[in-house]
């Protein structure tokens, strides 16, 4: 039977035969994205342009060239890659301070419909709070240290996560629970062959979700209460009127929302074969 | 192969009840019979009857209010009571063919590796080896549900239960995976109770047929099947296939006319 011992993973030995459905390849910046840094380059092209010839002020909207060099000096000092590092560790912080109660709470609420009915009002209540209303909140009772900024923004990740996996959980088709119950599944085999791996493309997307939220309030909360971070960069740059310097953070924060969507897609298409992308 | 058993299936006086605020509704009324070792066994009857009721039942997905289902022999360690083929979407899409096919021995605890060796050599009997690595949603509507009864004998029960396992293929797929169906049978002949609303399905099928009528789900009839095994689907043409068909039809066809409200 050497024949039949084929490579699991090996996906270039798979079937591809007429009975099956087109493999479509997930967009990623791939065949058009020759197309995308056409146009980037496009605009670049324009705004430099107009602003060396006066036709957009400078001073609001200096050169790329301009802010390239700007940046470039922010490197070479270091107050970019340390304000990106203040940033990013405080995401993270906040990502695994929200995002994994919330996970494991989503976990639990999806398979509970009674715990559901008693705390879904509290979270529906809380849901719609704009999370940065609670900062001066938090550090009359935090402090004015990492502690309020963190627990801020684990509030961006906490209810995306939540809503997501509880989501995910509760739609899960329930034949897939009797096909397990027939063949006698433990808790445990229910848990990582049904419930694990079907409420994951929704966990996934609560993680896209609650990273752009959680990236936000970091950035709101240091625009108002930080010294450090990208946010209170951009904050000093208008205070001082380094308008570079400022486009200079924003570019980094554009960069980290494209970094953390592109992770996030090839991580689904990981984690996720068995879901025909669309 | 590991020691199994071939019982014979009891079931007696078995009623199930949904409760409801006006008192409740029966799906299933007193309904009694036997399955005999090696018997192949449809259940045919009109929609509404109770008949998946009965399959879930059986499958022990749910319990019934009275009555009781007795196998005559004890329960073998490593044999599961009954396997239940879906009629759709009873495959995990997040497994391959070849982990859907072996979850009924993983769910026993046997070995990687070996319910792994195991679900490949039946997929080559049945012609399936070269879709082992691939997901469900890479395979047609009936090779789906091929890996499905694929996934149930591997499982060797005592009892294999199918619920319209082809309702949802064209005409020419469900004749082939009835015959197919019936080839991999021969070699198990397991115990089976099939339920359809294709009375010449489970005329062809089976060498009993449960005709059942509801409000409330009871068995109207038994039906022996003259047939022969192994069996040639070509059958169908015969003379008393098509007169037991006929007088199955008359059996269910007022209540399927007043569900419609169609007079005769």
């Amino acid at each position: 039977m050497a024949h039949l011992e084929s490579n699991r993973s090996g996906s270039a030995r798979r079937f591809t035969g007429r009975f099956l459905t087109e493999d479509s390849p997930l967009h990623l910046p791939g065949s058009d994205a020759w197309l995308v840094g056409i146009i980037v380059v496009v605009l670049l092209g324009a705004w430099e342009g107009a602003a060396r010839a006066g036709l957009i002020s400078a001073l609001f909207f200096p050169p790329p060239s301009v802010i390239a060099a700007s940046a470039t000096a922010l490197v070479r000092d270091g107050t970019l890659p340390m304000n990106m590092a203040v940033t990013l560790e405080r995401l993270l912080f906040g990502m695994l301070l929200g995002g994994i109660p919330g996970l494991l709470l989503g976990q639990l609420l999806g398979r509970s419909p009674r715990l559901r009915a008693v705390i879904n009002p509290f979270f529906a209540a809380a849901h719609p709070i704009p999370k940065i209303a609670i900062l001066p909140l938090i550090m009359i009772i935090f402090g004015i240290g990492e502690a309020p900024k963190v627990i801020v923004a684990a509030t961006g990740a906490f209810f995306p996560m939540l809503i997501n996996t509880m989501t995910g959980v509760q739609q899960i088709n329930p034949i897939h629970f009797e096909v397990a119950q027939n063949y006698g599944a433990s808790r445990w085999k229910v848990f990582t062959r049904v419930i694990l791996p079907g409420s994951l493309p929704f966990m996934l997307a609560g993680l896209l979700l609650a990273l752009n939220v959680t990236l936000l309030l970091t950035i709101a909360v240091e625009m108002v209460s930080s010294q450090t971070g990208l946010g209170a960069m951009i904050w000093l740059a208008w205070e001082t009127m380094h308008v570079e310097d400022l486009y200079s953070a924003l570019a980094v924060i554009t960069l980290f929302g494209i970094g953390f969507n592109f992770a996030l897609q090839h991580l689904r298409k990981r984690l996720v074969p068995w879901e025909v992308a669309t | 192969m590991t020691a199994s058993s071939r019982p014979t299936l009891i079931c007696q006086g078995i009623s199930k009840l949904y409760p409801t605020r006006s008192g409740g509704i029966a799906a299933l009324t007193n309904v009694s019979f036997t399955v005999r070792p090696e018997e192949f066994v449809c259940i045919v009857g009109p929609s509404g009857c109770g008949k998946s009721t009965l399959l879930k039942l059986l499958a022990g997905l749910i319990a019934p209010t009275t009555g009781q289902l007795i196998f005559s022999e004890p329960a073998v360690p490593d044999q599961p009571r009954n396997a239940l083929v879906f009629q759709e979407h009873g495959l995990f899409p997040w497994l391959t063919v070849l982990d859907n096919v072996a979850f009924g021995l993983e769910t026993r605890g046997v070995r990687r590796q070996e319910r792994q060796e195991r679900a490949r050599a039946f997929l080559a009997q049945v012609g399936l080896s070269a879709f082992a690595d691939n997901y469900p949603h890479e395979l047609s509507v009936g090779m789906r549900q091929r890996v499905g009864i694929a996934r149930a004998f591997l499982s060797n029960p005592q009892l294999l239960l199918m619920d319209e396992p082809f309702s949802a293929l064209d005409a020419q797929s469900k004749l082939v995976l009835q015959e197919e169906l019936l080839r991999i049978w021969k070699d198990h002949r397991t115990m089976v109770v099939y339920v359809t609303h294709d009375i010449e399905e489970a005329v062809l099928l089976g060498d009993r047929v449960l005709v059942m009528s509801g409000h409330p789900g009871r068995i109207q009839e038994e039906i022996q099947i003259p047939l022969g095994r192994p069996r040639d689907l070509r059958d169908r043409e015969q003379q008393d296939v098509r007169k037991i068909a006929w007088h199955i039809w008359k059996a269910i066809e007022a209540e399927v006319r007043e569900d419609l409200r169609v007079a005769s």
